[in-house]
């Protein structure tokens, strides 16, 4: 089967985020870059569905030129193939909004279906990481007529169906989807591997290809970020070691849990 | 009319209370009329509850397609009403389901949608707030004027308190294609219910400074001596040191217990979203100048290992 997966490169931040000098961006000179969790845990996704069935995985990203990391990686653990959208306002580091990225992905898609064949599964994470959006996958779906659920923390192949599990309040709740199908993932669904020695000596050589977009501005525009009010806590020292055991205790009968 | 929509969640007839906050949220967007739209099998509760919360109008629209949760058949069956009244906007909570169907009906009317809003002032353009990263970083954001899709983010709207209790109800066919219900529930499972980590009111979370997958024994002691639940940093999960299900942060479980003690959890920013809401945080971390002992309202520096099981052999003493 021939899967592909739609990652996001964003930002590791760490106990705070720092802003630009314009509030425009996040301060990116100290942090390093990761996949958005849920879309490294779709690669894994992937990587598992066609160790079991067979076939192929290629992952997709829009975005600067800088990330050709996350779709390296993504072959180090075990991709095939990687694309990489990108023109000179990504490459600036101009962010492009929910409908032009879905956009964009839809054609490459049709783009590479048509070269190469339809893909089975097209996987999503749920939402990404920073801008948290929730509904590129979908714009996507809708743009090729395919069926998607979102949420979905266990997939299985059968008899051209990609049954899939979300979880809900009380439990979960299955869907049945007839591939070709999309699917948006969440952390949880596996415990992504780590890239081997020969794994990353293979990403190291393998090509990416590229392909253009042209970016429209949107209707929504960011005019600044900012951090939430912080609420200066002062906090109580119980004490230190074992001998705080009797104050810690004492706070748990004064808040009456104990 | 053009009025502003309400996208009621419900599962099977049962309300999901952010619905109703979903309604203040229209109030908000518009000062004209604001309707429910309930779609599905709802039975009569769903749509008196929106009613008595002070919508102006409801439409029911059921199909046996839309009968259960359809995310698709839901998002096309609510944005063809919306077609047909010349609604101003679509609005919703951002929960799961919700943020799903709303999605779905921004795609098919190919307008944007902002999700988790938080603040919103009707001028032109519109100015609003939404939240970035899970909720820790905030986006100021404008919106030119047209139709648009909007999700609140939970909790950032009060739910009306009250309306008239009456109000015009109608009933609106969908024209859905053959296939409409081909995303639907097929299944459902139910797990063993108890003390969860969303309801427990005390949850003791573990991370990097338990160390091991027995090390959390101490914890899981404190957390049952306590009638709580145990919970863990994404590190822990990431070392198979405990289940996905229990981890608590951006990509795993939002917690609001009473109390919530971080054990060897220095309080990185994706593990802080998910208990924020906590009443209260007691802090055990062997470095006083971690980002959760300097957050927390209280706080034991030294070896989790040593003061974890002083607490609960000083519990049991007193008991």
């Amino acid at each position: 089967m021939r899967i592909l997966v739609c990652v996001k490169r964003v930002p590791a931040p760490g106990a705070r985020i720092v802003l630009t000098e314009d509030s425009l961006g996040i301060d990116t000179r100290n942090l390093g870059f990761t996949t958005s969790p849920h879309e490294e845990c779709a690669v894994e996704a992937a990587i598992q569905l066609v160790e079991e069935h067979g076939g192929d995985v290629t992952v997709l990203t829009l975005g600067g030129t800088d990330a050709d990391e996350q779709l390296r990686y993504a072959i180090s653990v075990g991709a095939h193939k990687a694309v990489l959208i990108t023109n000179d306002d990504l490459a600036a580091g101009r962010d492009a909004d929910a409908v032009a990225t879905a956009k964009a992905l839809s054609a490459a898609i049709r783009d590479l279906e048509s070269a190469d064949g339809i893909f089975d599964l097209l996987l999503f994470g749920n939402e990404s990481a920073d801008s948290g959006g929730f509904q590129v996958g979908i714009r996507v779906a809708r743009a090729l007529d395919r069926p998607i659920v979102n949420g979905i923390k266990g997939i299985e192949i059968a008899d051209g169906n990609a049954t899939a599990r979300r979880e809900c309040n009380d439990g979960y709740e299955v869907y049945q989807l007839a591939m070709p199908a999309v699917l948006g993932v969440k952390e949880g669904i596996n415990l992504p591997r780590y890239a081997t020695l020969p794994g990353r000596l293979r990403s190291k050589k393998a090509e990416v290809t590229h392909l253009d977009s042209a970016t429209e501005s949107g209707r929504v525009t960011t005019t600044s970020l900012a951090t939430p009010l912080e609420q200066t806590v002062n906090t109580v020292m119980l004490g230190e070691g074992a001998g705080a055991a009797a104050a810690v205790v004492d706070m748990l009968v004064e808040m009456g849990l104990a | 009319m053009s009025a502003v929509l309400v996208f009621v969640e419900h599962d099977r007839g049962v309300i999901e209370e952010s619905s109703l906050q979903a309604i203040g949220f229209a109030r908000e967007v518009t000062s004209s009329s604001v309707a429910a739209v309930v779609i599905g099998a709802a039975g009569t509760e769903v749509a008196a509850r929106v009613a008595a919360a002070g919508v102006d109008a409801v439409c029911s629209i059921d199909a046996s397609a839309l009968a259960d949760y359809a995310p698709e058949a839901w998002g096309d069956a609510c944005a063809q009403y919306a077609k047909s009244v010349d609604a101003i906007a679509i609005v919703g909570c951002g929960t799961d389901r919700g943020n799903e169907v709303l999605a779905h009906i921004a795609a098919v009317l190919d307008t944007p949608f902002i999700s988790n809003i938080t603040q919103y002032e009707a001028s032109v353009p519109v100015k609003l707030t939404r939240l970035r990263w899970g909720g820790s970083l905030l986006e100021h954001a404008t919106l030119d004027v047209g139709l648009a899709v909007l999700s609140c983010a939970p909790h950032a709207f009060d739910s009306p308190q009250s309306g008239v209790g009456e109000v015009p109800r109608s009933e609106f066919v969908a024209a859905l294609r053959d296939d409409a219900a081909r995303t639907r529930i097929v299944e459902r499972v139910s797990l063993a219910s108890g003390i969860t980590l969303q309801t427990a009111p005390v949850v003791v979370s573990g991370g990097r400074g338990v160390g091991s997958a027995d090390g959390f024994a101490h914890l899981e002691a404190l957390a049952e001596l306590l009638g709580g639940a145990v919970g863990c940093s994404r590190v822990v999960t990431n070392q198979g040191w405990r289940p996905h299900s229990d981890q608590v942060g951006q990509t795993g479980k939002r917690v609001a217990p009473e109390l919530y003690i971080a054990c060897g959890i220095s309080g990185a920013i994706q593990h802080w979203i998910g208990m924020q809401a906590a009443q209260r945080v007691l802090a055990i971390n062997l470095d006083k100048d971690a980002p959760m002992v300097t957050k927390a309202d209280f706080a034991v520096i030294g070896d989790l290992h040593e003061i974890v099981p002083a607490i609960v052999e000083e519990l049991r003493r007193r008991r």
